[in-house]
């Protein structure tokens, strides 16, 4: 079948395309070359309209155990947004932690066609992958949780060479069936089951005396070596801590110039000046990242109200509960893996902490230079759930809009921000960098992101709008590999989007390692750790799983 | 198939506990444990020997599995509130069941969800500090057993978790703490290899709510006027904290199936609030026990599919959570279901409760049809029969189940699947 949406005016950083009209062909879910005379058999005519390749958002909490505590703790917070079942679609829950349909529905309806899961615990990757394998509408792909595994602590503590932590990670994304690694608060999980309280980055772990930043260089190095696109994914120490900008730009030394990816920088960037010892830190940090082109960041905006805080980092969630909204919260120590915690959290634009917060996240934004570098996240949950970006879109888009909103809130945190004297507007070119051609770049992606022959038709067309919120909330048409999925704003079709995977090569020498730590450590067999290609097919409705390329360095 | 084959590394579905590391051996298609089952899991695996005819049946007549869907599909169809109940099942059989009941409206309930309620209400309310199986192996140095003796529902709990050789963390195994807090039943595998007895503190379960209670006053320094609590002496409830305060990983245990009284919830709220308290200056978790008959299972997919844990009902078209209102035996006794689905996979004593209303069975293999049964229709078992994902107790980890043996029987999914099918075509009309 040929498709030709025709005359729209293509936004494509990709291929340094910025508002020409020109028309795109479709066969078979591929973008493909005008095919000449050729007959259309379906015509769009989007004269007006901006088109965009799919966004994609390469940090959202979407599956795994986590989530699902989240789920269940909060059906206060779901009974306010209730959704029901119509001939096509499921029902289900939205709002903080919404059900895994409902997910993939409102992430389609707003014009996003990717969606990475970036806290995947290899014990609970089946967990993920069975989740995002019943959220609908989009790609998925999950980054697996490294440097608290009590495995690699050990290896890093008899000074295993390179090459062996290399293989570890290999396996473990192989087994896992990963696009990437990510570590969470390095060392800080496994700490907090020793009784330590904080980690700095220079700090040692009390049993196994060995420092963040040790693990930091050592699996910045070993994602690089092994070829893994997307760089090592890196949630730093001292989440939320004041003061803690100084360990961040200390976390971006620890790169050694390699690539690595900092997320949700925004609770990372705080200074300790001012009468309430908290204040911005989101000029050294916007400064770092501008002179660093090794480092790439997602912002992890927040958002004022309801939602929930889901985090692998228990060190710090356990110590954050008390600041919960609603009273509740579960942490967990995991399987000599990881850890978990979840706290419900409401941030109010009176209060001055959340105020600045807000402020610092827009700073950072508006700061960085390279929009192929920072990336539109609110963390979701954490920061805001993911409904929130056609809002967090018109704050970077408009400062009349930002300056509003800024004269609303706290305004102690308000004179203490910057956010008021910048003027900087982001472009529709930047946001379609920043949520299309930049993660895929990342994450290594080479058929999604853009609007070139060859590309996956993945591709979101939208009615201009002075009122960016409104334009990003409801976009007129949504392809999906080709497919009209969304149509204004609405489900029109329900397909199960793919699974992106990497498969770096590794010497299974290391296993001779692995079998007898399984056999006397851990509670679940060796042979039962990897998940099968079969059961990749069980988990995801049958949907396909697309491997990229690892290439050596 | 007559061959003998050998399996290993075999995950065992018959409790929570899930252990993945049974050997089998499958002859004739009759299995036999041969190694690491225990005597519950041998016994499981050896009543599902392939019975000589079971066939679907309806209304007490052997039909094909073809006539057995329709009759079930119609069942739903004449229903204006059905009741999806039982539910033990694998992953992709529970997801199957939602995406039927989703579009039919039913109401969910799971046949262990009385327990499982005990600790939902506690998550819903104000959380816990919990620990998985590898983090006790691993790093408790003091168990407290809160009204369990743990091997009573999952009888290798001492030997995979408690009496291991080795630790990461350079503790030694042997010398771990076994405390037992409540009643108990069976306390020898409390007994260390060396032979050091565990402690019985001993109480009525229900008062275990009270003595949590007490412990977490005492621990915020708070005076006691009573001398005693639930028998227990203060100054045996002070020592206890000591000894919690001198561990480097307390480890609180509890199965809400032994805690078999009204309003346990409560104690159990108690008990997690001392946890957390306790962990302001020491590490200590919780590790609650269950996840038998896939009640884990079912309610982690139901969670993330609709949001809401069991005991919901999709008639209005969105999903309705309510903890005491939806319960199986409530909604029977007040003629507020007209059609039972009952799934039941694992344990072939899980009938389903007697009741007026069309009823139709999934059932495992021995399960026999009554005539309360409207539609039998006999099912193959998760692990046995065919592959599937099966949730351990600590909720963290899904074990993949294996097929074993070749078997006519279909699985829970393929005929929910079918039933869905056939419903459709006849709600289209």
């Amino acid at each position: 079948m040929l498709i030709k949406l025709a005359g729209g005016r293509l936004i494509d950083p990709a291929n340094n395309v910025d508002g020409v009209v020109k028309d795109i062909y479709i066969i078979d879910g591929k973008i493909v070359a005008s095919p000449g005379g050729e007959k259309i058999d379906k015509e769009y005519d989007l004269r007006g309209k901006v088109v965009m390749a799919g966004a994609i958002d390469m940090h959202t909490h979407i599956g795994g155990g986590k989530v699902n505590i989240a789920r269940a703790m909060l059906p206060e917070d779901h009974r306010a947004d209730l959704v029901e079942r119509t001939k096509l679609t499921r029902s289900g829950c939205g709002h903080a932690a919404p059900s895994t349909l409902t997910t993939g529905y409102r992430y389609a309806e707003m014009g996003y066609t990717a969606c990475f899961e970036p806290a995947m615990l290899p014990t609970n990757a089946r967990q993920a992958h069975m989740e995002m394998g019943d959220t609908p509408m989009v790609d998925k792909g999950g980054y697996v949780m490294l440097g608290s595994d009590d495995f690699y602590l050990r290896m890093l503590a008899a000074k295993q060479d390179q090459k062996a932590i290399n293989d570890y990670v290999g396996w473990t994304i192989n087994g896992a069936q990963a696009l990437g690694v990510k570590v969470v608060n390095p060392g800080g999980i496994s700490a907090f089951k020793f009784n330590q309280r904080k980690l700095d980055i220079d700090e040692e772990h009390v049993h196994y005396r060995v420092t963040p930043r040790a693990i930091l260089k050592s699996l910045t190095r070993a994602v690089y070596e092994l070829g893994i696109p997307h760089p090592l994914h890196v949630h730093a120490s001292n989440l939320g801590v004041p003061g803690n900008v100084e360990t961040t730009l200390e976390t971006i030394k620890a790169a050694d110039g390699l690539p690595m990816h900092i997320t949700h920088i925004q609770f990372h960037s705080y200074g300790t000046e001012g009468d309430k010892k908290f204040s911005s830190g989101a000029a050294r940090i916007a400064e770092a990242i501008n002179q660093n082109k090794n480092i790439s960041a997602d912002v992890g905006q927040i958002m004022f109200g309801q939602t929930v805080t889901a985090s692998g980092d228990s060190m710090i969630q356990f110590k954050n509960a008390k600041y919960g909204s609603p009273k509740k919260y579960v942490v967990m120590d995991i399987e000599c893996d990881a850890g978990c915690g979840v706290v419900p959290f409401r941030y109010r634009d009176q209060n001055f902490v959340n105020a600045l917060q807000w402020a610092i996240g827009l700073e950072i934004f508006l700061l960085v230079n390279d929009p192929w570098r920072i990336f539109l996240t609110t963390d979701h949950p954490n920061g805001a759930p993911f409904t929130s970006y056609p809002r967090l879109i018109k704050l970077l888009m408009d400062k009349t809009f930002r300056k509003e909103q800024l004269a609303q809130i706290n305004p102690d945190a308000a004179a203490l921000s910057t956010l008021g004297s910048i003027e900087r507007e982001y472009s529709l070119y930047d946001i379609a960098t920043m949520t299309r051609a930049a993660p895929a770049k990342i994450l290594g992606l080479t058929d999604r992101g853009h609007l070139g022959v060859g590309g996956a038709a993945d591709i979101t067309v939208y009615r201009e709008d002075a009122d960016r919120e409104k334009m990003f909330s409801a976009p007129e048409y949504v392809f999906k590999d080709g497919e009209l999925v969304a149509r204004n704003g609405k489900i029109v079709k329900v397909v199960w989007g793919n699974t992106h995977k990497v498969k770096p090569q590794f010497d299974r020498g290391i296993e001779k390692q692995l079998k007898p730590y399984f056999d006397k450590y851990q509670t679940l067999q060796f042979e039962n750790f990897a998940i099968s290609d079969d059961e990749m097919c069980e988990c995801g409705h049958g949907s396909k799983t697309l491997l990229h390329a690892c290439r050596k360095h | 198939m007559s061959d003998n084959r050998a399996f290993s590394h075999v995950s065992c579905p018959f409790c929570g506990l899930a252990c993945d590391d049974l050997a089998l051996k499958v002859d004739d298609e009759k299995i036999r444990a041969t190694q690491n089952a225990c005597p519950r899991g041998a016994n499981a695996f050896a009543s599902l020997d392939p019975l000589p005819s079971i066939k679907p049946q309806v209304n007490g007549v052997d039909t094909s599995l073809e006539k057995a869907v329709q009759a079930a599909a119609q069942i739903l169809h004449q229903s204006v509130q059905p009741l999806f109940a039982g539910l033990s099942t694998d992953v992709a059989g529970m997801r199957a069941l939602m995406q039927l009941g989703d579009a039919c409206g039913a109401t969910f309930d799971h046949m262990n969800s009385e327990s499982k309620l005990r600790n939902l209400l506690v998550l819903q309310d104000s959380g816990f500090v919990n620990t998985t199986f590898a983090e006790v192996k691993n790093h408790a140095d003091l168990i407290i057993f809160f009204g369990t003796d743990a091997v009573s529902r999952f009888p290798r709990f001492f030997e995979r978790l408690v009496w291991n050789k080795d630790s990461l963390s350079g503790l030694k195994t042997s010398a771990r703490e076994i405390i037992y807090l409540g009643e108990v039943k069976n306390t020898q595998a409390g007994i260390a290899p060396e032979g050091r007895k565990p402690t019985l503190i001993k109480c009525t379960n229900e008062n275990l709510g009270e003595v949590a209670a007490a412990m977490h006053a005492l621990l915020n320094g708070k005076t006691l006027q009573a001398e005693q609590v639930g028998g227990i002496k203060i100054t045996a409830l002070n020592k206890l904290l000591e000894k919690i305060s001198a561990a480097k990983y307390t480890v609180f245990c509890w199965s809400a199936a032994d805690l078999n009284f009204l309003h346990a919830e409560l104690a159990i709220q108690s008990l997690a609030e001392l946890i957390k308290t306790i962990n302001e200056k020491t590490r200590c978790a919780g590790l609650p026990l269950g996840g038998t008959d896939a009640d884990v299972t079912a309610n982690s997919v139901h969670t993330w599919q609709s949001g809401f844990p069991i005991r919901t009902s999709f008639a209005s078209g969105k999903p309705m959570f309510d903890p005491t209102h939806f319960s199986t035996q409530r909604l029977l006794d007040n003629a507020e279901a007209d059609a039972m689905l009952w799934v039941n996979s694992f344990d072939e004593k899980r009938i389903s409760p007697a009741s007026k209303i069309p009823t139709i069975v999934l059932g495992r293999v021995g399960m026999k049809p009554t005539k309360d049964m409207q539609v039998f229709i006999p099912i193959a078992t998760p692990g046995a029969d065919h592959a599937g994902h099966f949730y351990r107790s600590d909720k963290i980890v899904a074990l993949p189940l294996r097929k074993l043996r070749e078997t006519l029987l279909p699985s829970v999914e393929q005929v929910v699947h079918a039933i869905e099918t056939s419903w459709r075509g006849q709600h289209a009309d």
